[in-house]
């Protein structure tokens, strides 16, 4: 006990002294688990390139996958005496004590990619993907097409996820206004987006004689399991195919099947948050005001025909 | 001698019984359902090979993995009384082995596949030898033991690749996942037919299945005849891990990539399901490893059928599940000695009967 006692002092002291030299500016940084996901991943990455002491900032960063464990560590960082606090929460509720308790110790608190279900008067801004926006440019990429007819497989992610909402919402607004737009089959990849359910989904479409034209998927994977699917029963996708294919979320396996005009859209869920905040931060130190509140991040849509290894590269989700 | 040979291989099929009926429902109900349910025939697909395609084609391809972690499920219900929760998470573990021995070449050839599967085995085997070793030397319970590996085994997986979805786009890999140029039959189901090969010669040449069922059955008494449980135990864990490297590879080349979070997601329920509309006591045992290959194929073509009935997938879960309750409840040992009992009675009325005629 003792033993631990005496590390855990010595520790304090060797990260006071090492506050004490870095005249950063302080920010702690609460994120999820890089292995959940490319997504996840990709942030993470984001975060840890910009909150660098070369760009000013004495960042502490950390992972983890439950709410208790970034509650505790929300707490450690207030009791650090942070300025900044960025949270990225696993559960949307439960936070409004510990924000509360930044506030009266005059610590702003930036959201990203995730919204808190409580009083926006506590926390400063939240930057976070607009799940409908993403799903309304995917439509209107389809609509641009200009089809005879659109009779779509439509393969949805984890019902209720903001992710699902968003893009099943503007797909089916579209097909109760347009009679040229049918969803001729619907499933769910359930909870994990699981790519073997869009394969099997599709599988059954196909044997059921059901004909569709596009292939409307809500996230990569599930699309990559559709797809496998038409490549066993030959049925051709992509830039020169019969089937149109559309995915989520842009990691870079999936454009780069763009690239070889195999699919022919892929939405962006863009996991980069941490320039519009480093932004923000500079000119809060700089002593400006911004704009706080809900703040959408720009999220782009991209053509098989007009994509570049480039775009590849720059957007792609390792 | 002769009576007695002619009971056992009663036993055996009455435990066949059950599954058996299901499947015949099933085929039955789709065919009036709709007779072209079963209609299969040739197409070509995008590699430009000649397949066979229809429902049957895609029930018994797509049950592949499932039917070969089943036969393995079978084998360590038996010998332990438990099951082994973490296959789906030790499966997306021996898949990352397979695929990062694949990448680590420029290009994916042939002696890399085979390298690539052997260590794909050795590490399901060496994962399962974990849980073996829980279970058989420490006498955990097997669902807690597995619990450990259930819970860190996708990100253990993540670790091992690095990251998050590798591809493998290669001939081989295709060949592999899908179908080999000028065979009509997807490959899946050639490594169904090769596992149940291997373990039914298993099962001729040695005494494994009679040592396994009295492990289960009583491992005391087992001990005394000179078995020892702690081995036949963990041999059934290392045939679990050949049975889960091989369905990892089925999932990984079909899809042609790795995605640590949904490889063999939930298959650890669907496999513990097949064990037991196969009519295997869950408790340990006697068991016949047909019967759960029968459930896996049972539990496939309940789902292909919900899909093509247009069933919307959200609702697809709570059909099967009633179903399923349906067959195993059927199969429970409550309802089989009510209904052994109901025909002892209708025999012996029948008898009675028969007898106050004489009189």
């Amino acid at each position: 006990m003792k033993k631990i006692l005496a590390l855990v002092l010595a520790l304090v002291m060797v990260l006071c002294a090492a506050s004490a030299l870095a005249d950063g500016i302080k920010v702690g940084i609460i994120n999820l688990d890089p292995s959940e996901s490319g997504y996840r991943q990709a942030n993470v990455a984001d975060l840890n390139a910009t909150f660098t002491a070369e760009n000013g900032y004495d960042a502490t960063f950390v992972t983890a996958p439950t709410a208790d464990k970034q509650l505790e560590a929300f707490k450690g960082f207030i009791t650090a005496g942070v300025k900044y606090i960025l949270v990225s929460a696993a559960e949307t509720t439960g936070w409004d004590e510990v924000l509360q308790e930044a506030k009266d110790n005059g610590i702003q608190v930036f959201l990203f990619d995730r919204l808190i279900e409580c009083d926006p008067e506590l926390y400063t801004a939240a930057v976070v993907s607009n799940m409908d926006q993403e799903g309304e440019t995917a439509v209107a990429w389809l609509e641009s097409l200009n089809l005879e007819k659109y009779d779509i497989l439509h393969i949805q992610g984890q019902l209720g996820s903001a992710a699902q909402l968003g893009r099943s919402g503007a797909l089916a607004a579209k097909c109760e206004a347009d009679d040229k737009w049918t969803i001729v089959h619907e499933g769910t990849g359930g909870d994990s987006w699981s790519e073997d359910e869009a394969h099997a989904i599709a599988l059954a479409a196909i044997d059921a004689g059901k004909t569709f034209n596009v292939v409307y998927a809500e996230n990569d994977g599930m699309a990559r399991g559709v797809v496998t699917a038409l490549d066993e029963k030959g049925i051709t996708h992509g830039v020169d195919g019969d089937v149109i294919i559309m995915g989520f979320d842009c990691n870079a396996w999936a454009l780069e099947k763009l690239l070889a005009g195999e699919w022919n859209y892929d939405g962006q869920c863009s996991p980069f948050q941490a320039a519009v905040i480093d932004d923000m931060i500079k000119k809060l130190e700089a002593g400006e005001t911004i704009e706080g509140g809900i703040i959408y991040n720009e999220e782009k849509g991209f053509d098989a025909t007009t994509i570049t290894q480039e775009d590849v590269d720059t957007y792609g989700l390792k | 001698m002769n009576s007695k040979s002619k009971n056992g291989k009663k036993s055996a099929l009455g435990q066949l019984l059950i599954p058996l009926t299901a499947l015949a429902i099933l085929l039955l109900f789709n065919l009036i359902r709709d007779p072209n349910f079963f209609a299969i025939k040739v197409a070509v697909n995008n590699d430009g090979n000649s397949v066979l395609s229809g429902n049957l084609i895609t029930i018994i391809d797509n049950a592949s993995a499932l039917a070969i972690i089943a036969m393995g499920m079978t084998l360590v219900t038996a010998a332990c009384g438990g099951q082994d929760i973490s296959v789906g998470a030790v499966g997306a573990i021996a898949g990352s082995f397979f695929v990062k021995v694949l990448k680590s070449g420029e290009e994916i050839t042939a002696g890399s596949v085979i390298l690539g599967v052997l260590v794909c085995i050795l590490a399901a085997v060496a994962f399962m030898m974990f849980n073996g070793t829980l279970v058989a030397v420490f006498r955990i319970q097997p669902m807690i033991a597995t619990l450990i590996l259930f819970s860190c085994g996708r990100s253990i997986a993540y670790w091992i690749t690095g990251s998050a979805t590798p591809q493998l786009n290669s001939p081989i890999i295709r060949a592999m996942g899908m179908t080999i140029p000028g065979i009509p039959i997807p490959t899946p189901i050639f490594a169904v037919v090769l596992v149940g090969i291997i373990l039914s010669l298993v099962f001729r040449f040695t005494n494994l299945r009679l040592y396994t069922q009295s492990v289960g059955i009583n491992q005391g008494a087992a001990r005394l005849n000179g078995i020892n449980p702690t081995v036949i135990k963990l041999l059934s864990f290392v045939l679990l891990g050949v049975c889960v490297a091989v369905a990892s590879m089925i999932g990984v080349c079909r899809m042609a990539q790795l995605s640590h979070k949904t490889l063999l997601v939930d298959v650890e329920m669907d496999a513990i399901l097949a064990v037991a509309i196969g009519g295997n006591n869950l408790g340990g045992g006697k068991f016949r490893i047909a019967g759960s290959i029968m459930g896996a194929y049972i539990i496939q073509m309940l789902t292909t059928t919900l899909y093509a009935m247009n069933v919307a997938t959200v609702n697809v879960k709570a059909y099967k599940a009633i179903v399923i309750i349906v067959i195993v409840v059927a199969g429970s040992p409550v309802i089989k000695s009510k209904i052994a009992a109901l025909s002892n009675k209708m025999k012996s009325g029948r008898q009675l009967s028969t007898a106050k005629g004489v009189r």
